[in-house]
């Protein structure tokens, strides 16, 4: 997968390894500001409140 | 390939954890502290003019002066907030300088708890009101605005800032409780059938931390109003 990844990536080495830290930092974002944001309204097992 | 695929599940997983422990709740409790200072600013840009009836300090003197006297009136009492309505911030001098976390109606995670902050019992007293105002915040995860219910000190001032001003309460104890305990949540905490004899505020979280097993509570008593006019009160200066 990663292989792949790398072969279809244009350029010498040190542009493909500039696009995948560009396509890190991209996933990371989205990740940590939306994705785990709502899976965390899922799975929270917590409750602050009396009833 | 499949391997490649699991290592990564693995890997977003485990970045999961340390999102939901650590990562999630510097962003989030960031951007809550930013968002209810700018309320907080707007609301002090919008205020009314100082009037006659708003004391010697009202102006010029620095709230932190001790010679200044301490400005209060008869609290203003709002209305009960809708469910998710935004209606004070509450700032907390132990919980470090730049805490203002929003308070809005309700105390359901999906409209309240976990998309502003701390939530506001309905049916229990406002700020300022005669009786036990109720409220309750995640004490881990989406910006942990009670995590440090824990370490108040006797005294330590709790302040709610509305448009119309500062009120001030100050703490008084903890107790833990069964999650079925609501009688924390009685006008007068923790006695049936005895009337509102006083103005108290009650927090609750959960207990231990990342846990519904039981839950912490941390009563205040009400100290004083301080209209908008009067400039901030002293008890939101810094502790240590």
């Amino acid at each position: 997968m990663y292989a792949a990844l790398w072969r279809i990536l244009p350029g010498p080495w040190w542009v493909r390894v500039v696009i995948l830290l560009a396509l890190a930092a991209a996933v990371l974002y989205a990740l940590f500001w939306f994705v785990f944001p709502w899976v965390s309204t899922i799975v929270d097992p917590q409750d602050v409140t009396v009833s | 390939m499949l391997g490649e695929l699991l290592i990564t599940l693995g890997v977003v997983a485990l970045l999961f954890v340390a999102w939901q422990l650590w990562i999630g709740d510097w962003i989030i409790g960031a951007e809550n502290d930013a968002v209810g200072k700018s309320l907080s600013q707007q609301w002090a840009t919008t205020a009314p003019t100082p009037t006659a009836s708003a004391s010697p300090s009202a102006s010029g003197a620095a709230p932190a002066d001790p010679t200044t006297p301490v400005v209060t009136a008869d609290p203003v009492v709002m209305a009960q907030p809708g469910n998710g309505q935004v209606f004070a911030v509450m700032h907390i001098p132990r919980f470090g300088p730049n805490y203002a976390v929003r308070m809005a109606g309700g105390v359901t995670r999906p409209k309240t708890l976990d998309p502003i902050g701390i939530g506001h019992y309905p049916g229990t007293a406002m700020p300022g009101d005669t009786g036990n105002m109720a409220v309750a915040a995640h004490r881990t995860t989406f910006g942990k605005p009670f995590n440090l219910i824990g370490t108040l000190h006797v005294g330590d001032a709790i302040v709610m800032e509305t448009p119309q001003g500062w009120y001030t309460y100050r703490f008084r104890t903890l107790e833990y409780v069964k999650p079925d305990a609501v009688e924390v949540l009685l006008p007068v905490p923790q006695q049936v059938g005895v009337a509102a004899d006083g103005k108290y505020l009650t927090m609750t979280s959960c207990s231990p931390m990342y846990s519904k097993a039981e839950r912490i509570v941390a009563y205040s008593s009400f100290e004083s109003f301080t209209p908008r006019a009067a400039g901030a009160p002293a008890s939101l200066d810094p502790v240590s």
